[in-house]
């Protein structure tokens, strides 16, 4: 077990490395990073006095280790457009985000997994196909017209939810929910075929041989085995709503890292790209670690492996 | 083969089965008798191990069951709710399969497996029933028991396995043992040491063992009583030393020819097939499924045939008994 995590932790930060010099070759890809702070009327002297004090003129090797070595210090240094510390930026906006995914993550795995469940015990039954018909109404639903349609029922008619903002918890329950919809489909889907696949199995035979009750084999043996395919799809799908939440974080005036990302972009607002871009990976990789290890808490052939 | 209490433990009759409209089952009927090796008999694809599941009440969804009756120690097992059944199962009787490999849990320990068992029919602490565990383990000739409780089955050998499902079959003292063709994935010295145990354990623990096998050594070995089976039906049934000494079904003839007799089949000598293969059994089929591999086959065999017994010995044929004269199978 020691070992499988040392493994998959080495792997894990040659990754992040691997990252971290995109998202620092990329931004430099963008143009004359000097010429597009400065703005199209500057004159020739003060892009070449921002070019030296942003550290513009050096190698970009120099200018990589420079900010690699201060990244991994914590320090992403200044952003353009906010006149503000990079740092303090995320450190405010990713709670908002953390907890938008989380509350989507939570809502879906309530949905998903028990509907999952059900679909592949009544396999080729109605409510199969009534559950794979939601899955796919699910998916095919665009989640800021679903955000909107929400607002309008059960924030404005039926007043049960605030419409916008992070005040209270109420706040993320609208935009969790619409952001759970991303989540349902895949979740769904990968219950439903690792049940089925697990409990026509052997195994699933002999608990039957054994006349353990019913919802010992469906739960302790069956689901058991069928969750790996799920953990891993669920961390890629948290670290999808993460990351994806730009268009829910607009339309629920919620902001987070999604809304940053979008602004700095757009802005070409360059320090706070690299910045996000990098923090979008190592959630990534935090969360692809964390399904590993749960993986091989769940499957003992994989901790020997 | 000392003379065994003659108490059925397990009566069928008329068993059918069948899955979305074919026929795998077509009315057998089968006796097992308290503390009696009972074998199942016959080419893959007869109805043997769906008999033994469907005994079971472990038909997958789409099997269909029916019998004129189906009981356990006199119990009506076609009557029984699925949760009643479950109560006797892994409790009362018990069965093992043939994929050793796949049949445990790789999620959890050789011993969680073997306690959950224990404690969903007897209750009591998990530290009893993993004592309990290591008993049986060490009964079934497993070496270091304690050591294997804590593994799991991808760690042990598939003959290793198999031992872990006969212990575990063993937990709460069945009375009936399913076994369906348990040696069958296994090694030739792995085959014969689980035989070997088998053996040992159905006679010191009295238990009446089902043994679901295509081999006929193995049935000369452990039987005390035959069933033939052939396309869904039992075609002859006796004790063993009648049936190996005066088979009498046409089919049961045929088996016994192929098997070589060191001593008795010289080596140049041709064993005997039987010619055609088993043949699909539609709706409306009547009469006796083996006439067309039949030498003896005539017009009337297209009509229901009668099950004759004389004794103990029963068969579905209308040829007479001794119709061969007794044991002139080796030629």
């Amino acid at each position: 077990m020691l070992l499988f995590l040392a493994r998959r932790t080495a792997l894990a930060v040659l990754v992040a490395l691997t990252v971290l010099t995109f998202a620092f070759v990329l931004t430099r890809l963008a143009g004359d990073l000097a010429i597009v702070i400065a703005g199209p009327e500057a004159r020739a002297e003060d892009v070449e006095a921002i070019r030296r004090a942003y550290g513009l003129d050096r190698p970009v090797v120099i200018q990589f280790l420079d900010w690699a070595w201060r990244a991994a210090m914590g320090d992403f240094g200044q952003s353009f457009f906010y006149r503000e510390r990079v740092s303090t930026l995320i450190w405010e906006r990713l709670p908002i985000t953390l907890t938008l995914g989380l509350v989507g993550l939570a809502i879906a795995l309530v949905v998903a997994l028990p509907l999952g469940i059900l679909a592949a015990l009544r396999e080729n039954t109605w409510i199969d196909r009534a559950v794979g018909l939601v899955a796919m109404v699910g998916q095919a639903m665009p989640s800021f017209w679903l955000g909107l349609i929400l607002m309008l029922v059960l924030g404005l008619q039926l007043g049960w939810l605030p419409i916008s903002g992070t005040g209270s918890w109420q706040h993320y329950v609208m935009p969790g929910i619409v952001l759970s919809f991303s989540a349902i489909p895949a979740l769904m889907r990968l219950t439903r075929a690792g049940m089925i696949d697990a409990m026509s199995s052997d195994y699933i035979r002999t608990a039957r041989a054994k006349g353990l009750s019913r919802g010992s084999i469906v739960l302790k043996h069956a689901l058991r085995n069928a969750a790996m395919p799920v953990v891993s799809i669920t961390a890629v799908q948290l670290g999808f709503m993460l990351g994806g939440s730009i268009v829910i974080e607009t339309v629920f005036a919620l902001h987070g890292i999604g809304f940053l990302a979008w602004e700095s972009i757009s802005k070409n607002d360059f320090p706070t790209v690299q910045a996000v871009v990098l923090l979008f990976a190592i959630i990534y990789i935090v969360l692809t670690l964390l399904a590993d290890v749960l993986n091989a808490v769940l499957d003992p052939r994989l901790r020997a492996s | 083969m000392s003379a065994a209490p003659r108490a059925a433990l397990l009566e069928v009759r008329n068993l059918r089965i069948s899955f979305g409209g074919l026929a795998a089952v077509r009315g057998a009927d089968l006796t097992v008798y308290r503390g009696e090796t009972h074998c199942l008999v016959g080419e893959s694809g007869c109805g043997k191990s769906v008999t033994a599941l469907a005994v079971m009440g472990l038909l997958a969804r789409n099997g269909r069951r029916k019998a004129d009756r189906l009981a356990f120690d006199g119990q009506d097992l076609l009557r029984l709710s699925e949760s009643r059944l479950s109560k006797l199962r892994g409790d009362r009787m018990a069965m093992i399969f043939q994929e050793p490999m796949t049949s445990l849990n790789p999620a959890y320990t050789v011993g969680s497996q073997m306690a959950e068992v224990y404690r969903r029919h007897r209750g009591g602490t998990r530290a009893e029933a993993l004592d309990r565990a290591e008993d049986l383990l060490a009964k079934c000739r497993v070496t270091s028991p304690r050591l294997r409780l804590g593994q799991y089955p991808h760690q042990l050998s598939g003959g290793l396995r198999q031992r872990v499902m006969i212990a575990m079959a063993l937990m709460c003292d069945p009375e009936l043992l399913v076994a369906d063709e348990p040696t069958t994935a296994l090694d030739v010295t792995v085959q014969a040491q689980i035989l070997r145990l088998l053996m040992d354990l159905q006679r010191d623990l009295g238990l009446a063992l089902m043994l679901i096998t295509h081999d006929l050594g193995v049935v000369a070995r452990m039987a005390h009583r035959v069933s033939v089976m052939y396309a869904g039906e039992v075609v002859e049934s006796a004790p063993a030393a009648e049936l190996f000494g005066n088979p009498t079904h046409p089919y049961t003839r045929g088996l016994l020819a192929c098997v070589p007799v060191p001593g008795k089949v010289r080596r140049d000598q041709p064993l005997g097939s039987i010619p055609g293969v088993v043949p699909r059994i539609g709706h409306g089929f009547a009469g006796c499924a083996f006439r067309d591999r039949c030498g003896q086959a005539r017009a009337e065999c297209a009509r229901t045939v009668p099950w004759r017994t004389s004794g103990e010995h029963g068969y579905r044929c209308i040829l007479p008994p001794g119709w061969a004269g007794p044991a002139s199978l080796a030629a």
